[in-house]
């Protein structure tokens, strides 16, 4: 039990702040939001997964990735093509020239399913294919970058790169894909149709519950020794290579478990929103993925959901009336931030909340509160009893 | 190709080669167990590029380095580090955002792999070798100190304690004494004769006042070559050591 409390929730300030959280998502919205708003705010937490992904892979690990909208589209995609298989038995797609494929492979003159589709006829290998497609794919791009101790720009350049390469497959093969449109028209999930409000609302506290486990499960590796090794890469990456590690594998893996994060928040957002688009896959919406994790405070796992709620509030009520501007405005508050609030969201909170009495139990002591929160730390004068401080490791 | 010896550390014929430029050239140089080297030489002898060498940082272009007459040469840099070699780099490569206790226990020789790191446990072993190697490098009030705002000098003992907490048979140092205080480097002095007795060390140094404490055998380098070896009274009596070195 102390294992759990002090390495996935991160000990008595952690476990604190995931606790607000959880009520914030589980009891206060759906009690006050109505459906509509609920299922967006919904929508919203998908994207959070990509924040929550970036805290890793870019906060801890110092690689900045403008490529997590592949990794979202991918877990995105194969949802829905699981769900446009369902939603195109040979009855109700009979008017067409070859009933029992999807609608846009028909209008594109395709005869029969083609035969990477066809595995996505089965749940569970749709459910696989969501953490295994992203995690290979995340797997050989890593080891051919970070064995080659390719990294810093150069990396965070590769990724948009692939971003756009996706996208533009997506858009041209549109036959196998939905092309510009994506996946749309989706109705069951073996039989069960999400697209009534109960079912809406059902997918709502299926994300928030997954969203707090991939929180709890980051805050695991962040509390290991495998977390203080990517602070102590990012810091000084030979010292750690002529510590004895091999640098490269540390960052493949925090490569491919970002990119299963993203992906299940993909998954999500197609179950939510009911369909998935080339929109969510590249430059834009990776680069979006990063602003939300900056604007909540990239080392910050429960900071960067904020920002993520945040910046999308404020997308959707600038875009309703000055949509135009939006994009500026984006720009312009991730430039304020990485200038005046490197830690955002969640390093204003550690440096104000202090100041107010009611609110000080709940800061933690420090910006890197993941790893500063470790049962590993023992006083200087341990030496008396070392003993009571090492309980949360051992037991 | 690699002769067999009693030598902890035999380099052989070793060269590098930047663009022509040997900065590293034919050298041969046999280190004992047990035994504390002090390497000296001016500017850009080449001395920081035969620690790379060694480490694996950089390649050479021929010769042989035998550790334990077992070749590094082809080897991977983690897996020198692991084969018993530890190197200390000539400005203090220490993480600074942690502290003090952690940047030992971090440089702990377990759970290096990456599922080994995710499940490593601090158990009362690693938190006893943390304090004992604090307490070597008198820095055991610090533990909880954030790195960053220690003076230069325990930086410098801060990252030797990091080697030290791999217990390595053979730890190279690059000028570790650079910036210290007189005090601090009585103190590092003191620490050296301690931590040779049972390793063998290799140190770098271009202070002559602290070459003089801890030397028992000196080796001058000049252009890649070794200009001289032996004790410290006979390399600073041979001719060709003053007129490149000592002299000026
Ligand atoms: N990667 C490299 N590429 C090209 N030249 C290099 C490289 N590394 C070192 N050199 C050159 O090799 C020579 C030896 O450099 P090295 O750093 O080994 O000298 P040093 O003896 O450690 O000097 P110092 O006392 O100033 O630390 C220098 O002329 C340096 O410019
Ligand atoms: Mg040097």
């Amino acid at each position: 039990m102390n294992f759990v409390y002090e390495r996935f929730l991160g000990g008595k300030n952690g476990a604190l702040a995931i606790a607000i959280l959880a009520i914030l998502i589980l009891v206060i919205f759906p009690l006050f939001l109505d459906a509509f708003r609920l299922n967006l705010v919904g929508k919203y937490l998908t994207f959070a997964f990509a924040a929550v992904s970036l805290v890793l892979l870019w906060g801890y690990g110092g690689i900045l990735s403008l490529g997590q909208g592949v990794f979202f589209g991918l877990g995105g995609y194969a949802m829905a093509m699981f769900l446009k298989l369902e939603a195109s038995d040979p009855e109700s797609t009979k008017i067409q020239t070859t009933p029992g494929i999807p609608d846009f492979m028909d209008w594109n003159q395709l005869y029969e399913l083609p035969w990477f589709w066809i595995p996505f006829e089965s749940f569970t290998f749709t459910l696989l294919a969501i953490i295994l497609v992203p995690s290979i794919f995340a797997f050989i791009i890593g080891y051919s970058m970070f064995k080659r101790r390719v990294g810093g720009v150069y990396f965070a350049i590769i990724t948009q790169v692939i971003a756009v390469i996706l996208t533009v497959l997506i858009v041209g093969q549109q036959g196998y894909t939905g092309g510009i449109n994506g996946i749309t028209d989706l109705k069951t999930l073996n039989g069960w149709d999400i697209r009534t409000d109960s079912a809406k609302l059902a997918l709502y506290f299926i994300n928030a519950l997954l969203l707090l486990g991939v929180i709890m499960l980051s805050k695991f590796i962040l509390t290991s020794k495998f977390g203080q090794l990517l602070l102590a890469m990012k810091d000084k990456e030979d010292r750690v290579r002529f510590s004895g590690y091999d640098v490269s594998n540390f960052k493949i893996f925090v490569f491919c478990v970002s990119a299963v994060i993203a992906a299940i928040g993909g998954a999500m957002f197609t179950l939510q929103v009911g369909f998935m688009s080339p929109s969510f896959v590249g430059i834009v919406p990776s680069i979006e993925m990063v602003i939300f994790a900056a604007v909540g405070g990239r080392m910050s796992l429960i900071g960067v959901v904020y920002g993520t709620l945040l910046v999308n509030f404020g997308k959707t009520g600038f875009s309703e009336t000055f949509p135009e501007l939006w994009l500026f405005l984006m720009g312009g508050l991730f430039i304020a931030v990485v200038m005046f609030f490197p830690n955002g969201l969640a390093g204003i909170w550690n440096k104000y909340a202090p100041k107010v009495p009611f609110l000080r139990p709940l800061v933690n002591s420090s910006t890197n509160a993941e790893t500063k929160s470790a049962p590993a730390k023992i006083e200087s004068e341990s030496t008396i009893e070392p003993e009571s401080t090492t309980e949360g490791a051992k037991s | 190709m690699t002769t067999t010896t009693d030598f902890l550390l035999a380099i052989e014929d070793l060269t590098v080669s930047f663009d022509g430029f040997k900065a590293v050239d034919s050298l041969t140089m046999y280190i004992d167990k047990n035994e504390l080297r002090v390497v000296i030489g001016p500017n850009g002898a080449g001395k920081t590029t035969l620690l790379d060498l060694i480490c694996g940082k950089t390649k050479s272009s021929s010769g042989s380095i035998s550790f334990k007459n077992k070749e590094m040469t082809k080897m991977a840099e983690h897996e020198i580090v692991r084969a018993g070699i530890g190197r200390k780099f000539q400005t203090p490569s220490i993480y600074e955002n942690l502290t003090v206790y952690q940047n030992l226990e971090v440089s702990y020789p377990e759970g290096r792999g990456v599922f080994g790191s995710l499940f490593f446990q601090t158990t009362d072993e690693v938190i006893k070798r943390v304090n004992e190697v604090a307490k070597e490098i008198q820095l055991e009030n610090f533990l909880d100190t954030e790195a960053a705002i220690l003076s230069h000098g325990q930086k410098q003992w801060l990252e030797i304690g990091m080697l030290l907490m791999q217990d390595p048979e053979l730890l190279m140092l690059d000028e570790p004494v650079a910036g210290m205080s007189a005090k601090e480097r009585d103190e590092t002095a003191e620490l050296l004769n301690r931590i040779c007795e049972n390793r063998s060390v290799i140190v770098i140094e271009h202070d002559m006042e602290f070459v003089k404490k801890i030397a028992r055998k000196v080796t001058v380098l000049h252009q890649g070559k070794i200009l001289a070896e032996g004790t410290m009274e006979k390399v600073q009596a041979d001719e060709k050591v003053i007129e490149v070195y000592l002299g000026h």
